[in-house]
């Protein structure tokens, strides 16, 4: 589903503040693949979303999606396979617009946008079915200026734009990290059940070592531009949070050094 | 004060020709969070457009609709300057401005076109219905674009352009289509304003974004801007407030005509700072209640996210 070879990304080339973020990565996700991505501070993860995205072009390398070649594509042409949760909840959504008109601009993703009325009665009761399966009552307040909402309400309704058009491959970084604990926990099963009520291709970049084991199917390590580790199904079932903190270590040589790290 | 009273038809009047400036003004100072420059010209552009082919016996209605046009393009040359040239907003604005100087003497042939005695859009019926009708119709043609998709989309790109970025929405063509749309509403501001003086001046222009800055503003503060539509009409009534603001001024004594533009540029600070300082007081009392608050009651959480 998603083919990336060798990609390579540097920041400031040729200056002092040179910075390798990524160096001949290779990654292949098949369809209905669910990875979650670990690593330290600077390894290069939300470098590697970014490439996937088209927010960045890599230096050299290829990014494939579902066969089509999409290296070059620009951001906004490519979001018609790729739905995003960033880590900020106040990024995903428009603020000063409506619940419902953040759907329906959601609902838009990579078709035309026309002349046509955004929100329709029809539409309306669609996305009220949507809303209602985040089980927080925004089903609700389908009227309300989104940025009257918290945190976590935003962050659950951002997870709902990025997925309900089921894209072909969805990027979620660090998207609960904002978000205090019991928020965190919401979020990350709504994630859980979203991506496998749609199996979803997806990779999450996550800062809690626990939810890296217990969700999905496949964990990936990066540490310096490099994915150092890559776990398969069967041996993630068995892996514990201190085995991968000391495969880690082994690995680059250091500590799992990241202010922000949960053990679980 | 009767003489007051007299003149508050033509100032109402005044307030609906300049609402449709406002209204391009609230597309891309408050939509698009762009202040753009471009309208002293393209109202300019607008009146001398359809002075010119009104002169030269086109049609009134026709003429207005071509300086609708005109102003449509002067705007969609400041989006690319801005998005393809990736030339700062307000630069882009400064630059298409002089350049219009130039196009304007062009399009008028000279600094000042009258059309004493011939026919406008005014002449056979009553400016006042004329100008509330077109008001109407522009502003609720205008809450329903902004309700498409393609105007969902427009709207986003001043709210969160990376959210609807990563939704496929080109955020250049969004910007181009409001800057273009806000510059063709403020030229067919400026061709009702030249049909209604019955003259087109070089110099028309001078001034009118602080003016329709002055209605948003004033709109928003006295009429509130929450959906859409109300919006739309509180850039309309506060246009219609500044022109009272403004006729009661001129019969301030000790004013003379030329302080005007020093009036609209007071009334734009003041009603740019007076929100903020109770943005600011209302923040601090905030924070003394909820602390008070915390003080008297040790078990309550603070509000977290
Ligand atoms: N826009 C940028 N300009 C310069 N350096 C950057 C930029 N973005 C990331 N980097 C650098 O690239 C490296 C990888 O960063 P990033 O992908 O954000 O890491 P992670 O998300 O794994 O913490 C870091 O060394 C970071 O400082
Ligand atoms: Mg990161």
């Amino acid at each position: 589903m998603l083919n990336i070879s060798k990609v390579s990304k540097l920041f400031n080339p040729g200056t002092v503040d040179e910075k390798t973020a990524l160096i001949g990565i290779n990654l292949h996700l098949k369809p209905g693949d669910f990875v979650t991505v670990i690593g330290s501070n600077g390894a290069g993860k939300s470098t590697l979303m970014n490439i996937i995205s088209g927010v960045m072009r890599p230096d050299a390398g290829n990014v494939e999606i579902a066969g089509d070649k999409i290296t070059l594509l620009p951001e906004y042409k490519r979001s018609k396979w790729i739905g995003r949760v960033f880590q900020d909840p106040m990024a995903g959504t428009a603020p000063r617009m409506t619940i419902e008109e953040n759907l329906a601009m959601a609902y838009k993703r990579g078709k035309p946008r026309t002349l046509l009325l955004g929100v329709t009665p029809a539409k309306r009761a669609f996305f009220k079915e949507q809303l209602s399966r985040l089980g927080i009552g925004l089903e609700n307040r389908l009227g309300a200026k989104v940025g009257l909402l918290s945190g976590g309400e935003r962050q659950a309704l951002s997870l709902l734009m990025a997925t309900y058009t089921k894209p072909q491959i969805l990027l979620l970084d660090e998207h609960t990290a904002a978000l205090d604990p019991a928020r965190a926990e919401l979020i990350t099963a709504l994630t859980d059940s979203l991506v496998h009520e749609m199996k979803l291709t997806t990779l999450m970049v996550t800062h809690n070592m626990e939810q890296a084991i217990r969700l999905g199917n496949r964990l990936i390590m990066m540490d310096k531009g490099r994915i150092i580790l890559d776990v398969n199904e069967q041996r993630k079932k068995e892996l514990t949070v201190a085995q991968l903190l000391n495969e880690f270590e082994q690995i680059s040589g250091k500590k799992l050094a990241d202010d922000r790290i949960v053990l679980g | 004060m009767l003489s007051l009273l007299k003149s508050m038809p033509g100032a109402i009047e005044l307030g609906l020709i300049y609402a449709l400036m406002a209204l391009g003004v609230y597309i891309t100072y408050r939509i698009l969070d762009f202040p753009d420059l471009t309208v002293e010209g393209s109202f300019t552009t607008g009146g001398g457009i359809a002075m010119i082919l009104i002169t030269n016996g086109a049609s009134p209605w026709v003429a207005t609709i071509a300086a609708f046009g005109g102003g449509a393009v002067a705007g969609a040359v400041t989006g690319l300057l801005h998005t393809k040239g990736k030339i700062n907003g307000l630069l882009s604005g400064i630059i298409m401005m002089i350049a219009l100087y130039s196009i304007n003497l062009r399009i008028m042939g000279k600094p000042n076109v009258s059309v004493y005695g011939i026919d406008t859009i005014f002449t056979t019926s009553n400016v006042l219905v004329v100008v509330v009708i077109v008001v109407i119709v522009t502003k609720l043609l205008l809450d329903l674009f902004l309700h498409t998709d393609l105007g969902l989309s427009l709207r986003a790109t001043g709210d969160n352009e990376r959210m609807i970025r990563s939704f496929g929405s080109n955020t250049e063509t969004t910007k181009i289509i409001g800057i273009s749309l806000s510059n063709a509403l403020v030229a067919l501001s400026g061709g009702l304003f030249a049909q209604q003086s019955t003259a087109a001046d070089i110099s028309m222009g001078i001034g009118v974004i602080v003016v329709g800055l002055a209605s948003v503003i004033i709109g928003e503060a006295i009429f509130g801007a929450r959906k859409v539509f109300w919006a739309t009409l509180a850039v309309v009534l506060g246009s219609i407030v500044y022109r009272i603001i403004i006729t009661i001024a001129y019969r301030v004594e000790w004013l003379k005509a030329s302080d005007l533009k020093l009036i609209t540029a007071v009334i734009v600070i003041v009603a740019l700072v007076v929100p903020t300082i109770q943005k600011s007081l209302k923040q601090k009392k905030l924070a003394r209640k909820r602390s008070a608050e915390l003080l008297t009651d040790p078990v309550q959480r603070g509000g977290g996210q």
